[in-house]
């Protein structure tokens, strides 16, 4: 667990939790909360990003548990440093559910727009 | 067939419709998350990995086809298909929303299940030998008492807040089925001078520390049950430690205190309790072994059952490794294993769920058990039933010939599911079996216990597997330490940790190094793993674990 994880420039962070409703993990973005990691707000700034996390703590008639942890820049927007937070990001290995079947059908639906 | 009645129902439903009322209130801002959680908590409702988790109780692990069909709804109908047997023989749902968990409470109620104290520190299922009422050395039908203790514990306000959760098993055979070595309470249904009695252990517990049960009371008369249970467990709710809650289990009271001072004061705190018991709990007693009383056995030839086994390999060899002796001739339990190639330990699809409810009814008496070890039994089958009913499960994938054997591995969800989880125990499972299947060694094997936990919590029993796996997080990278010589059954015994862990893909060739040198070294095929590695002790083993190291 990496509750108590502190963003710098050299390790940023994002903030994720569950929504409060359904269970599903989600993450904090520009205009609220999205199901999908890769749009998530990446924060390099100490107190920019404690500051969103006590706005995400105040949420908590959308959210449960939210915390910031460790990610990276990728080309496709922030990705997990831990396996932990992959897991979290894909779904569970044994089962084809989660968030990687969200996933799958956005890939498909790209590479249908672009035949 | 047996009477379900496990609760109440009219106090189920009041239940269901407090805890809707609580996701209302919730939902709404009238409560925090911190107020909420408490009391999703007491209904057995988690937020794991990727989501809600939903733990329904099955009180040990005895369950009619009717309410297994609602566990079969309840998967379909608000979870993704299927369902997940604990060691605990409860179900675990991995995917309810937090607003559908009110209705999936509601469903339960209607058949009498229910989720209270399937979490925090209270008094939780009461497990026992699945093949309970049915095995053939059983000294007594252990349900009646489980079902005395269910109703007691539920609710009971002085045990609500205990120091930590508390676990009870009881045992009912000639041998211990039910590891009541490894639990707070464990109770040994035992006969002495023609009288019916409990060997009383406690102390017993997995987790970080792991520590064996111990024999506070060698008889205990069976009519002074509660009494001497509530006694324990009000000495541990004063004496056991609420400042840290790694040593607030009973097992670390017992450790610290020592056994004789904890024996001590229960006998004390008995004296005065028994007092209280003014006959109550014998007149209840009375109706739950009503409740229990035997199914009408039939009397039939197995002439059939002999036929198809002379005929039928599969079904012989399923025959030889999943059934388990009955105490009525012409009978036997079955072991449906939920431990089918590429299949989780533990999960049953609806589908199957259906299918094990309607076979029940055919040719199992109407009655289901959920096995601590995430199989399911059917503990009442004419022999003659038996060819009709494998081919049923054949055509449900449930017909696996393995209880007991390599593929037949505990493991908990890990961090495939769970938030607690430091590595992933299902792949590992599932490449272990896998790869025995493959290179055709499980049957030459033969028993063998292989356990998996994805974190010290130790959901997997992996300290009391022959071989015991634990998932650790090691600088941000799976990593398994193996341990060895545990057993849960025939001399209770806490696994020693073989060495250094190893990456996730290494797993599967050291287990199969380690059980090559168990081939190697046996005195012959009725020699277990264990029953060798207890013989010749850690050496070759080790070596074969790790061979650098045996050469350097």
């Amino acid at each position: 667990m990496s509750k108590a994880f502190t963003p710098s420039a050299a390790r940023p962070g994002v903030i994720t939790a569950n929504d409060l409703r359904q269970g599903h993990n989600v993450w904090m973005c520009e205009d609220g909360w999205t199901a999908d990691p890769r749009q998530a707000t990446l924060y390099e700034d100490e107190a920019i990003a404690e500051l969103a996390l006590l706005q995400a703590i105040g949420q908590a008639n959308l959210v449960v548990g939210p915390y910031l942890v460790e990610a990276r820049r990728g080309p496709d927007g922030p990705e997990p440093t831990h396996f932990r937070e992959a897991f979290r990001q894909r779904g569970p290995s044994n089962y084809f559910h989660g968030i990687q079947v969200d996933q799958q059908a956005e890939t498909q639906k790209t590479e249908t727009a672009h035949v | 067939m047996f009477d379900v009645r496990p609760v109440e129902t009219d106090y189920v439903r009041h239940r269901a419709a407090q805890f809707r009322a609580q996701v209302e209130r919730r939902l709404d801002g009238s409560l925090t998350e911190e107020e909420f959680r408490p009391l999703r908590l007491m209904n057995g409702v988690y937020l794991q990995l990727h989501a809600y988790m939903l733990r329904v109780a099955i009180p040990y692990g005895t369950i009619s086809p009717d309410q297994m069909r609602t566990l079969a709804l309840l998967a379909q109908k608000w979870d993704k298909g299927y369902g997940h047997f604990t060691t605990r023989q409860n179900i675990q749902y991995n995917w309810p929303k937090l607003v559908d968990i009110p209705d999936m409470l509601d469903a339960l109620a209607d058949v009498g299940m229910h989720a209270i104290q399937t979490s925090g520190n209270t008094i939780r299922n009461v497990t026992t030998d699945a093949f309970a009422g049915a095995a053939f050395d059983e000294v007594a039908d252990p349900r009646p008492y489980a079902e005395l203790l269910r109703s007691w514990s539920t609710d009971h306000a002085e045990f609500q807040f205990l120091p930590r959760k508390f676990k009870i098993a009881i045992s009912s055979g000639k041998k211990d089925r039910a590891v009541i070595a490894a639990h707070d309470i464990g109770l040994r249904l035992i006969e002495r001078d023609g009288k019916t009695g409990f060997e009383v252990w406690i102390g017993g517990g997995l987790g970080r520390t792991p520590l064996l049960g111990q024999v506070v009371r060698d008889f205990l008369p069976e009519e002074d049950l509660l009494p001497y249970v509530e006694a324990i467990i009000a000495t541990y709710n004063l004496s056991g430690r609420r400042d840290n809650k790694y040593k607030a289990r009973i097992k670390i009271t017992v450790m610290e205190r020592g056994l004789d001072t904890m024996r001590a004061e229960i006998e004390e705190e008995f004296k005065a309790r028994r007092r209280d018991f003014h006959g109550a709990d014998r007149d209840a007693l009375s109706v739950f072994k009503d409740r229990f009383r035997a199914p009408s056995f039939r009397n039939a030839p197995v002439d059939g059952y002999e036929a198809e086994r002379a005929a039928n390999a599969a079904f012989r060899s399923w025959t030889d490794t999943n059934l388990h002796a009955h105490r009525i001739d012409g009978y036997a339990s079955v072991i449906v294993t939920l431990k089918a190639p590429g299949q989780t330990p533990g999960d049953a699809s609806a589908e199957q769920m259906r299918l094990l409810a309607d076979l029940a009814e055919r040719y199992g008496h109407h009655d289901l058990r959920i096995m601590h070890d995430q199989n399911v039994a059917l503990p009442h089958v004419h022999k003659s039933d038996l060819p009709a009913l494998y081919a049923a499960l054949r055509e449900a994938n449930l017909a696996t010939a393995n209880a007991g054997l390599t593929s037949d591995i505990i493991a908990c969800p890990g961090m495939d599911y769970c938030a607690l989880a430091t590595a992933r125990s299902i792949p590992i499972a599932e490449e272990i079996a896998d790869h025995f299947r493959a290179v055709g060694l499980e049957e030459e094997i033969g028993n063998l216990n292989i356990r998996i936990s994805g974190c010290i919590n130790a959901c997997g029993h992996h300290h009391l597997g022959h071989i015991g796996i634990l998932g650790l997080d090691r600088a941000g990278v799976e990593n398994y330490q193996i341990t060895l010589g545990g057993d849960a059954y025939d001399i209770p015994a806490i696994g020693e940790r073989a060495g250094a862990g190893f990456p996730a893909e290494e797993v599967v060739p050291a287990i199969d190094r380690l059980l090559r040198a168990y081939l190697e070294v046996r005195e012959d095929a009725s020699e277990r793993f264990i029953d060798a590695y207890r013989r010749l002790g850690p050496a070759p083993f080790k070596a074969a674990l790790y061979p650098a190291a045996a050469h350097a």
